[in-house]
């Protein structure tokens, strides 16, 4: 136990005794928020890793900002009391939740999606997180996912002293990707893996890959398929299977490119594509197995993987306008997003279109001939997507309901990550000049790259 | 504090003052200036002027070994086109400007940061830390926790801590990296008047104190004048073009 007083910090009692670090409760001012402190376990015979990752865990956490962290508040050297304080989340870890596997699939997706966009955070501010685990993954009481523990985590743009220093890989064995287990540490897909082993864990209350004790163990995930989801609980939808297998594919390219994608495809499950992923109902034949074994699939490290993944795989959203009837901007908006594709597998493109809802709609749902209104725009958009060729694994169509169509594409943008809008510009008309224009409040409000297509006519 | 560091300015002018500039705008408190303040360029006493009047004002300047060469008589044990620079160069310094070298020191060490043009451990002898065990050598021969040093034109960071290992690592431009108390560190300065890590904007180091991180700089500078200017002073043709490539 520390002293009481250190630094202005006064320590009151143990929150948790890790195998590598202390925690506990400090306080200060009256006006801090709550705060832990960690003190890494620096004894004779402490693994000495827990020094180094301590280090790094100092180095990173001052560095990370936003909701889906504890706020960081202090550190101390290494000269008298080595310690982190940091924000103390109120709310409860997804651990707490374990009792309550296997959980409804909506509630899977809700926390998986909610943890992705964490991970997403975390994976733009250069960081993966390499020990996503239950017990890491807190929720904040506004429903915020928060990924605490840095320890293990690689910072692209710092020196890895967890690889330097001692090259074998660190991590929790049931979670832990395989390229984890080979030794790399910069991509961020290896995050998605351990997220899609926490999810079939909370879908199935199985662990994918057991518990293996040694590394040697964690290999096995090599070339072993884990249990189709749907096996162990046939009540799991196929689409949760399809998210949870593509996460927990062996080789990361086969895998979601990004956490914004995984939580995309989560909070969306009417449109995830369904492969052969989702009618698995056994493990793969010994045969393949044994192949596989002598012929492993491993991933090459590559260097900035971090940012380069990300930026290879942006989700697109493009926002079509038919009430326009303006054919020649919708064909100039597929030949832009087309453009922003090409060359970028990995990216999708949501195709989005706002019907208006009134308040006095008593018709609104049907037109006159009785038509959903809802249904005639999404074969609208499908109609619209057709000629971009894009495989429908790419594809996904949205019609919003809502009373201003700014606000709801903004929202749209903003709750499924997108990285880049794309929406056409009216005409100089009667209506834009009463009513402002769409694209001009995207454009100034978007919480990502804005792209206005206009189409030059005449002149 | 924050503490501007420019390494290899090698009588480059352009990229010197774009360098300072860069510097003041971002509120630096003091400048070292850590050798080669001549060789290969054509501005070697414009450069010194510069020099000079930053010493006059805090500034803290460290010899390197062109600098040394440069107020030396008789040959200097340098390759062809750095030994034709040098004896140009001689030509074009003033009594001040060999003074003002000569009372250069070779090493300084100030609250842990220990600044240097080469390798520490004998910094006469300019051997250079060009890969880990060179660093090692260099860490190992002083007990400062953060030594800062040039000559080699390429920025690097190399880490020891307690288990012996020592970590290189190659910095990101403008991405700020902490300097823990838990190692010792060796960071590499590249060369505001030469680079040679392909990118030909001019490079130096900020150090913050408190809490000790380091932050390498690109700035671009006027490339077609410096390398005009060593044309024109009909120095080797080849020190004007790796100017434009940073090799």
């Amino acid at each position: 136990m520390p002293a009481r007083g250190i630094d202005g910090f006064t320590v009151a009692e143990t929150l948790h005794e890790g195998g590598m670090a202390m925690l506990y409760r400090v306080t200060r001012h009256d006006d801090d928020p709550p705060m832990l402190m960690k003190v890494p376990r620096l004894g004779e015979g402490e693994d000495p890793a827990a020094i180094v990752s301590f280090e790094m865990e100092q180095m990173i956490m001052p560095r990370l900002t936003g909701v889906h962290v504890p706020r960081f508040i202090a550190m101390g050297g290494f000269e008298a009391h080595p310690y982190i304080v940091m924000e103390r989340i109120q709310g409860s870890p997804l651990s707490a939740l374990l009792r309550e596997a296997p959980m409804p699939a909506e509630e899977v997706a809700r926390l998986g999606a909610a943890i992705a966009d964490a991970l997403d955070d975390l994976h733009h501010q250069h960081v993966v997180h390499l020990d996503v685990k239950p017990a890491n993954i807190l929720f904040r009481e506004t429903g915020e996912a928060v990924m605490v523990d840095y320890g293990l985590a690689h910072h692209e743009q710092m020196p890895d002293l967890m690889h330097e220093e001692f090259r074998l890989p660190y991590g929790t064995t049931p979670y832990m990707a395989p390229e984890q287990a080979l030794g790399i540490r910069n991509d961020p897909r290896s995050d998605i893996f351990a997220l899609g082993a926490v999810l079939y864990q909370y879908a199935t209350a199985d662990l994918p890959f057991g518990e293996p004790q040694h590394l040697r163990g964690v290999k096995h995930r090599l070339w072993r398929d884990p249990v189709p989801p749907r096996r162990r609980r046939p009540a799991i939808p196929p689409w949760l299977q399809e998210v949870i297998l593509r996460c927990l594919e062996v080789k990361p390219d086969r895998r979601y490119p990004t956490a914004a994608q995984l939580a995309f495809d989560l909070r969306h499950p009417d449109q995830v594509v369904l492969t052969e992923r989702a009618a698995k109902m056994r493990r793969d034949s010994y045969l393949s197995v044994l192949r596989r074994r002598l012929r492993p699939e491993g991933a090459e490290p590559r260097a900035f993987a971090t940012a380069r993944q990300l930026r290879s795989a942006p989700i697109v959203a493009v926002a079509i306008d038919f009430a326009l009837h303006d054919e020649g901007l919708e064909g100039a908006l597929r030949e832009q997003v087309t453009r922003m594709l090409a060359n970028r597998p990995g990216s999708r493109l949501a195709c989005l279109n706002v019907l208006k809802t009134t308040l006095l709609a008593g018709d609104a749902k049907h037109d006159e001939q009785g038509r959903s209104r809802h249904v005639q725009r999404l074969v609208e958009l499908r109609h619209w997507a057709r000629p971009t060729g894009l495989d429908e694994t790419r594809l996904t169509f949205h019609v919003l309901e809502a009373a201003d169509v700014a606000d709801a594409i903004l929202d749209y943008a903003r709750a499924n990550r997108v990285n880049h809008l794309v929406l056409g510009a009216r005409a100089a008309s009667l209506s834009r000049r009463l009513l402002g224009s769409v694209s001009g409040k995207v454009a100034a409000e978007a919480p990502c790259n804005v792209t206005v297509v206009r189409v030059n006519r005449g002149g | 504090m924050r503490i501007a560091v420019f390494s290899d300015v090698h009588g480059n002018l352009e990229a010197f003052r774009a360098c300072l500039d860069q510097a003041r705008a971002r509120a630096v408190d003091r400048i070292v200036l850590l050798g080669d303040l001549v060789g290969y360029g054509a501005d070697p006493a414009a450069v010194l002027d510069l020099a000079m009047e930053e010493v006059r004002r805090g500034a803290v300047a460290l010899l390197g070994n062109h600098d040394e060469a440069a107020i030396l008589d008789g040959p200097s044990r340098m390759n062809d086109m750095a030994a034709a620079a040098i004896a140009w160069t001689r030509e074009q310094l003033t009594p001040a400007h060999r003074a003002f070298i000569a009372g250069l020191p070779l090493m300084i060490e100030d609250d842990g940061l220990l600044f240097v043009h080469a390798d520490a451990s004998a910094p006469s002898r300019w051997r250079y830390v060009t890969d880990a065990e060179a660093a090692r050598h260099s860490m190992e021969a002083t007990g400062a926790h953060t030594t800062v040093c040039g000559h080699v034109h390429k920025p690097a960071l190399y880490g020891l801590g307690d288990t012996g290992k020592l970590t290189g690592f190659s910095p990101v431009v403008g991405a700020p990296i902490p300097l823990g108390r838990g190692r010792s560190w060796l960071a590499v300065a590249g060369a505001v008047g030469q680079p040679r890590d392909g990118d030909p904007s001019a490079a130096y180091l900020m150090i913050d104190t408190t809490p000790l991180q380091a932050t390498w700089l690109r700035v671009p500078y006027d490339v077609a004048t410096a390398a005009r200017k060593i044309t024109d002073a009909g120095l080797p043709a080849g020190l004007a073009e790796r100017l434009f490539v940073g090799r």
